[in-house]
C-alpha cells in the first residue's frame, strides 16, 4: 500500500472495538450477579437456624429492646399487625403464655408489622398484652428475619440460636412445648 | 364618651378577626377541609399495599390499605404534601411501599439500568441499519486482481 493511497478499509481500531465488547460483557455479568444475588435473597426463605438476626425494637411506651441485652435468657419474638385476623386469634395464647414463663427468664416481644400506630394500641389493648410491644419501623426486623407474612414467632435459645420458626397462628401448647424443652438444657 | 370604649373594643377585635381569616394562609384553611376520596387515592396510587403483592394502595381492599388510605387522609388534612406523606410512608414501612424507587443507594440501578440499555439498544440500531448500505456500496463493480490483492493484505493487516 502507498502512502498516497486511501486505505480499502475503515479505520477501524480493533483493539477499540474489543475494548467496548469487553465493557459491555462485563456491565452484562454486573447486571446478571446483582439480579441472582436479588433471586438468592428472596429465595431463601425465613430465618430457621443459626445465630439470631440482631435488632432492637423501640416499643410503644418508648423503651429499647435489643437481642443482645438478653444474651441468656430465650426470647420469643411474634410477628403481627392490628389487620391481621389469625394475629387476634393467637394474642390471648401469647399473653397467657408469657404470663407462665415471665417468672423463669423467658422475653416476648412483640414486633408490629406495617401497622399504623392507633389500631396496633388498640389492639395491644383489647388483648391486654403486658410484654413490650413495638412498631418495626422501615420493616428492618422483619427483612432481617426474612419472614413471609404475620403471623410468625421466632424462638431464640438462651445462646442466641434459632429454634424452628413458627410460621402461622401459634397457641399455648406449641409455645410451652419449646419453651419447656429449653429451659430443660442445661 | 366611657360608654362607646366598650363597643368600640369588640368592633375593633372583630375586625382583626376577619382580616386573619381573609389573609389565613391557604394551606391552612385547606388543612382545615376534609380532603376528597379523589385527593387522598391520587397519594395512594404512588404507594403500593404492604400486605398483597404488585396492589396499589388506592385500589386495595384490605383492613390494612384501609388504615393507610385513613393516615394519608390525616396527613393531607393537616396540610401535608404527597411527597412528605410518601417520605412518611417509607421510613415508617421501607421505601419497598413506595411505586417509584428513590433515586438513592441500590435503587439507583432500577433508573440507571434500563437508560443504559435503551442507549445500548438505539447505538446497537443505528450500527445495524448502517451495515447493509456499506456492504452494497462495496459489492458493486467488479474486482481486478490487484484490487482484491490490496484488500486480502489489509485484512491480513488489520487481522
Amino acid at each position: 500500500m502507498t502512502g498516497a493511497e486511501a486505505p480499502l478499509l475503515a479505520a477501524t481500531p480493533a483493539g477499540l472495538a474489543r475494548r467496548w465488547q469487553l465493557l459491555a460483557w462485563l456491565l452484562l455479568l454486573a447486571l446478571l450477579a446483582v439480579v441472582g444475588a436479588k433471586l438468592v435473597q428472596v429465595s431463601r426463605g425465613s430465618a430457621t437456624s443459626g445465630a439470631a438476626p440482631l435488632f432492637t425494637l423501640a416499643s410503644f411506651d418508648g423503651t429499647q429492646h435489643t437481642l443482645q441485652a438478653y444474651r441468656g435468657k430465650i426470647v420469643v419474638v411474634n410477628f403481627w399487625a392490628s389487620w391481621c385476623a389469625p394475629c387476634a386469634a393467637e394474642a390471648a395464647d401469647l399473653e397467657q403464655t408469657w404470663q407462665a414463663y415471665r417468672e423463669r427468664g423467658v422475653v416476648f416481644l412483640g414486633v408490629d408489622y406495617v401497622d399504623t400506630e392507633p389500631e396496633a394500641r388498640a389492639f395491644i389493648e383489647l388483648w391486654q398484652q403486658t410484654y413490650p410491644n413495638g412498631p418495626d419501623r422501615g420493616t428492618v426486623i422483619a427483612q432481617a428475619f426474612r419472614i413471609r407474612g404475620v403471623p410468625e414467632t421466632y424462638i431464640i435459645d438462651q445462646r442466641g440460636q434459632l429454634q424452628a420458626p413458627i410460621i402461622g397462628p401459634t397457641n399455648r401448647a406449641q409455645l410451652s412445648a419449646v419453651l419447656d424443652r429449653l429451659l430443660a438444657q442445661p | 364618651m366611657r360608654f362607646l370604649r366598650v363597643p368600640l373594643q369588640y368592633a375593633l377585635a372583630l375586625v382583626a378577626l376577619a382580616a386573619a381569616l381573609f389573609w389565613l394562609p391557604a394551606s391552612v384553611r385547606a388543612a382545615a377541609a376534609t380532603p376528597t376520596d379523589d385527593e387522598v387515592n391520587a397519594v395512594a396510587s404512588q404507594l403500593y399495599c404492604p400486605v398483597c403483592e404488585n396492589v396499589p394502595l388506592d385500589v386495595c381492599g384490605t383492613q390494612a390499605c384501609s388504615q393507610w388510605r385513613a393516615i394519608i387522609r390525616q396527613k393531607l388534612q393537616a396540610g401535608w404534601s404527597a411527597s412528605q406523606i410518601h417520605a412518611f410512608f417509607a421510613e415508617q414501612y421501607g421505601t419497598r411501599v413506595l411505586a417509584s424507587p428513590p433515586f438513592a443507594g441500590a435503587s439507583v440501578l432500577f433508573w440507571l439500568v434500563p437508560l443504559a440499555l435503551l442507549a445500548a439498544g438505539t447505538v446497537l440500531l443505528v450500527r445495524t441499519l448502517r451495515k447493509p448500505a456499506t456492504a452494497a456500496t462495496g459489492a458493486a463493480g467488479p474486482v481486478s486482481e490487484a484490487h482484491a490483492a490490496r484488500m486480502e493484505r489489509e485484512l491480513d493487516d488489520w487481522r
